[in-house]
């Protein structure tokens, strides 16, 4: 059991960290070109030039390319219009034809966002073009943003993503094992042989967290190792700090797991509780989707999920290098959760019934 | 002399829903005997251990064990009695040394006290060739009487028995006998049900439940004569049938 619990979570770390990214690529492009001239021909050329973009296609009409993008052949189709070269010359106003496959609805947003940059940056050369061939004197004005990302500046995903991506899995290692744990006992019958026996309920909770305590810090321990030898993840911040609040967030994982297994019968009904809580704090932890984004009943809700507070933690704490002060309030909320949810693990563990 | 009576029991009754599993049980046992509770299955002999033990409370009634009461005082009865229940309930993943410590541990015994104890209960078991192996890996009639010298390692007042034979062969089941029998000349009071009705013969006392009512507690051999039958098997028959 003990080579499962820390192998298989460790290979999750790696492929996933590896497989999980936000990144779109080789998105398939289609083109319909009504115009046929240099100047357009330069827009299918920008396209073609980044490397997110595979240039599939010249689709001859609307129809074509519709087809196309229902089999599945294409994901983008830019239509430029009749007449592109010319209006832009003559008016400086065209209008261009994006369609994108928004199956996936956030690829699509993601591919809208590289659509833009493209067309804005081809828009910046040919505004210079024009204000050259029209008026040499008058300075082409332009306002340009440089974006800047602070504490992860090549945006690169994985910096982002290993961090909570440990976290689910020192979350979902804890909270699995002392889920099924009292509630196995129940089945095997030795927790009966335990309720005859003198001890008190909070010996005996304290002694199924112990070792469950142990191996989610060991957990860390080694997922912290790969982070920083396989995807050389900054670590800016304390370790120490990583670790003491860490400590806590294992109490307040394993109190959830003890009180499930205390309220089953089964280990099938404790897994289906555990699932049912780790499938909701992983996907309302802003692990994937911004907190931010979401309703406002749901934010409330995630002011519960322990999650929630770890990837802050961990994120602030690695990539920021956040100190004490500034987790502060995690860390207090994190350690009322934890008295609260192990004060229900003893509470709800009964000696007699 | 009512100090000798270790289990005193007054109507003890519980109830699940509309089901009354024990029915106003009353009886006592007294110092050093060997106790034979007997019943047919589902006549209510497990209810009514789990309540004399503490893990289960009655729906009305009183009873006192080792001179606590079971409502107010069940970690005081704790301290004071072993238990040894129908299912195994040592812990199959750790080894025969291990289960004895961790138990040992628990009811507070010192290191030293843990050490001597677990030589003495491996020499006296045979077990020192296997005293460093998992304990799922041995036979039933192994871990049954490992399981009983467990439920006897804080030298208890009362050890509750239940069904401690089941499905172990004859050989096994008469080392254990000669098991219980050496505990109650130490003066432990040994609260046994069984299905073997050879067994009941070994018993000082044998009560008989039936559909959560004692419906029969002497000496076996008054039994049989009160019931006039050759043996204990024809008496739980009469009885049993109703």
């Amino acid at each position: 059991m003990l080579p499962i619990i820390f192998v298989l979570p460790l290979l999750q770390l790696v492929i996933l960290s590896n497989a999980a990214t936000f990144e779109v690529k080789n998105i398939k492009f289609g083109y319909i070109d009504n115009d046929h001239s240099s100047t357009s021909r330069a827009l299918i050329e920008k396209f073609n030039a980044s490397t997110y973009f595979d240039v599939l296609t010249d689709f001859t009409s609307e129809a074509n390319a519709s087809s196309a993008m229902l089999n599945g052949e294409i994901d983008v189709v830019l239509e430029i219009p009749r007449h592109f070269a010319r209006n832009l010359q003559k008016e400086k106003y065209v209008n261009l034809g994006v369609t994108i496959n928004a199956i996936d609805g956030a690829a699509a947003g993601v591919e809208n966002v590289y659509i833009t940059q493209i067309i804005q940056s081809y828009n910046k050369n040919i505004r210079t073009d024009l204000v050259q061939i029209s008026d040499a004197q008058i300075q082409p004005v332009y306002i340009d943003t440089i974006p800047l990302f602070w504490y992860n500046e090549t945006l690169n995903y994985k910096t982002f993503m290993v961090p909570g991506i440990l976290v689910l899995l020192v979350t979902m290692i804890t909270l699995f094992l002392s889920g099924m744990n009292i509630v196995r006992e129940k089945e095997i019958g030795t927790l009966e042989q335990i309720n005859v026996t003198p001890i008190k309920k909070s010996q005996f909770i304290i002694g199924k967290l112990f070792p469950f305590w142990v191996i989610g810090m060991a957990l860390l321990s080694i997922g912290l190792i790969i982070a920083k030898i396989i995807f050389d993840v900054p670590m800016v911040g304390s370790l120490l700090l990583m670790y003491v609040y860490t400590s806590i967030y294992i109490l307040v994982i394993l109190g959830i797991g003890l009180f499930i297994s205390n309220f089953t019968d089964t280990q099938q009904q404790a897994m289906f509780i555990a699932w049912f809580f780790v499938v909701i704090f992983i996907l309302m932890s802003g692990l994937f989707t911004p907190i931010e984004s979401m309703p406002k009943w749901a934010q409330i809700i995630t002011e519960f999920n322990p999650i929630k507070y770890y990837v802050e933690v961990m994120r602030m704490v690695m990539l920021k290098g956040s100190g004490f002060m500034d987790i502060l309030p995690q860390l207090i909320k994190t350690l009322v959760y934890a008295i609260v949810m192990n004060g229900l693990a003893v509470w709800s563990y009964k000696k007699t019934t | 002399m009512k100090n000798n009576k270790v289990i005193q029991v007054e109507g003890l009754t519980k109830m699940f829903g509309d089901f009354t599993a024990v029915d106003a049980i009353t009886f006592d046992v007294k110092k050093g005997e060997i106790f034979g509770f007997l019943g047919a299955n589902g006549a209510g002999k497990t209810t009514a251990i789990k309540m004399l033990i503490g893990i289960s409370n009655p729906t009305s009634g009183k009873a006192t064990v080792a001179g606590f009461d079971v409502l107010t005082n069940p970690n005081d009865i704790k301290r004071n009695i072993g238990y040894m229940s129908q299912r195994f309930a040592l812990y199959d993943d750790l080894t025969v040394k291990e289960n004895i410590t961790f138990f040992g541990g628990i009811y507070g015994l010192s290191r030293k006290r843990i050490k001597e104890k677990s030589e003495a209960l491996i020499e006296e078991l045979g077990l020192e060739n296997v005293a460093s192996q998992l304990v799922g890996s041995l036979p039933l009639g192994w871990k049954q009487k490992l399981s009983f010298s467990v439920s006897l390692i804080h030298d208890p007042k009362i050890v509750f028995l239940d069904e401690p034979t089941g499905g172990v062969d004859p050989i096994t089941r008469r080392q254990f006998w000669e098991m219980i029998y050496k505990a109650a000349n130490q003066g432990t009071t040994v609260f046994v049900t069984t299905h073997y009705m050879d067994e009941a013969e070994y018993c000082d006392r044998v009560s008989i439940m039936v559909d959560g009512r004692i419906e029969a507690l002497d000496t076996p051999k008054k039994l049989k004569e009160q019931f006039q039958a050759e043996s204990m098997n024809d008496v739980f028959l009469k009885l049993a049938r109703g």
